[in-house]
């Protein structure tokens, strides 16, 4: 029983710490953002997964319906996606302006022009 | 969600991984509908697989489609990975099991949003009340973050640098 009512998490916990090995393991700048992304999805998946009741529908409130799931994880993960978006923006941005400066988006290549001047 | 997840990992053609990371969204936004959270989709589609997408092809088009190939040995990040995923599981094990309706979080305030939401705001849809009328402010703050982000690229990415260094030529 522990192992079906718990699935949820795990998944989560995979997710994010796939995320997390994208993020310091690679090079890529841009790749390290799509890591930062994932992991970003994986606590929005796990907050979501908090607030679902069994048997409940979703919380738009209707005659005839008793039970619906918690409404407040919605409305921080509704901000959280838009300041995720943001935070990704401004991320994509320095990586371009990083590549203008460096010709490069390897973070190891940016390191060993550092190291030469 | 987790093979699209491998695929991000090893494939180095920097394209095929922005596009899976759309796919990426999409699953995720189809986990919300079926865990019931409709708007948290709406928005995960849209600007997941939308706006996040058209901006990581934009980067992209700017600099360069290809991944060089890793110079060094990934043992290390792996073993911090492993350990500390580690010890997330362990923690989910004190968590209130799936749709358990007697879960912590469902027994503070949310009943009372529930029950009051509608009558107090007029609004049928009890995410949308929360978030625009009782969390009024933090929605404002969030459209100051999003302003502060757009300012930001703008900053980094605008015109003005050019004007700025022409000028310099001109004094020098």
């Amino acid at each position: 029983m522990a192992a079906v009512g718990l699935y949820n998490y795990w998944i989560v916990v995979f997710l994010m710490m796939a995320g997390f090995y994208i993020v310091i393991a690679h090079d890529n700048l841009v790749k390290k953002i799509v890591g930062l992304n994932i992991f970003q999805a994986s606590v929005f998946v796990m907050y979501i997964t908090f607030g679902k009741v069994q048997g409940g529908t979703a919380p738009i409130i209707a005659d005839g319906v008793t039970t619906y799931s918690n409404p407040l994880p919605h409305v921080l993960i509704l901000t959280a996606i838009v300041v995720g978006v943001a935070t990704t923006a401004l991320g994509l941005a320095l990586v371009v302006r990083i590549n203008e400066a460096y010709g490069t988006i390897e973070e190891d290549e940016i390191h060993d022009q550092d190291d030469d001047t | 969600m987790s093979l699209t997840v491998f695929g991000i990992l090893r494939i180095r053609n920097l394209f095929a991984v922005v596009m899976l990371g759309s796919i990426f969204s999409l699953m995720a936004a189809a986990i919300f509908v079926i865990l019931d959270a409709v708007d948290v989709a709406f928005t995960e589609a849209s600007v997941g697989a939308g706006i996040s997408t058209v901006l990581a092809l934009g980067t992209i088009a700017l600099t360069t489609d290809r991944e060089k190939k890793p110079s060094h040995t990934k043992i290390l990040p792996l073993i911090v990975v492993i350990l500390t995923g580690a010890a997330l599981i362990y923690g989910t094990l004190d968590l209130a099991h799936y749709g358990d309706p007697n879960a912590p979080a469902h027994r503070h305030v949310a009943p009372s949003y529930l029950k009051e939401g509608p009558e107090k705001t007029g609004i049928p849809n009890v995410v949308t009340s929360v978030l625009a009328s009782y969390r009024g402010y933090d929605t404002l703050g969030e459209v100051t973050v999003i302003f502060t982000a757009g300012v930001g690229v703008i900053l980094l990415l605008g015109n003005w640098r050019h004007i700025g260094r022409r000028r310099e030529d001109e004094d020098a």
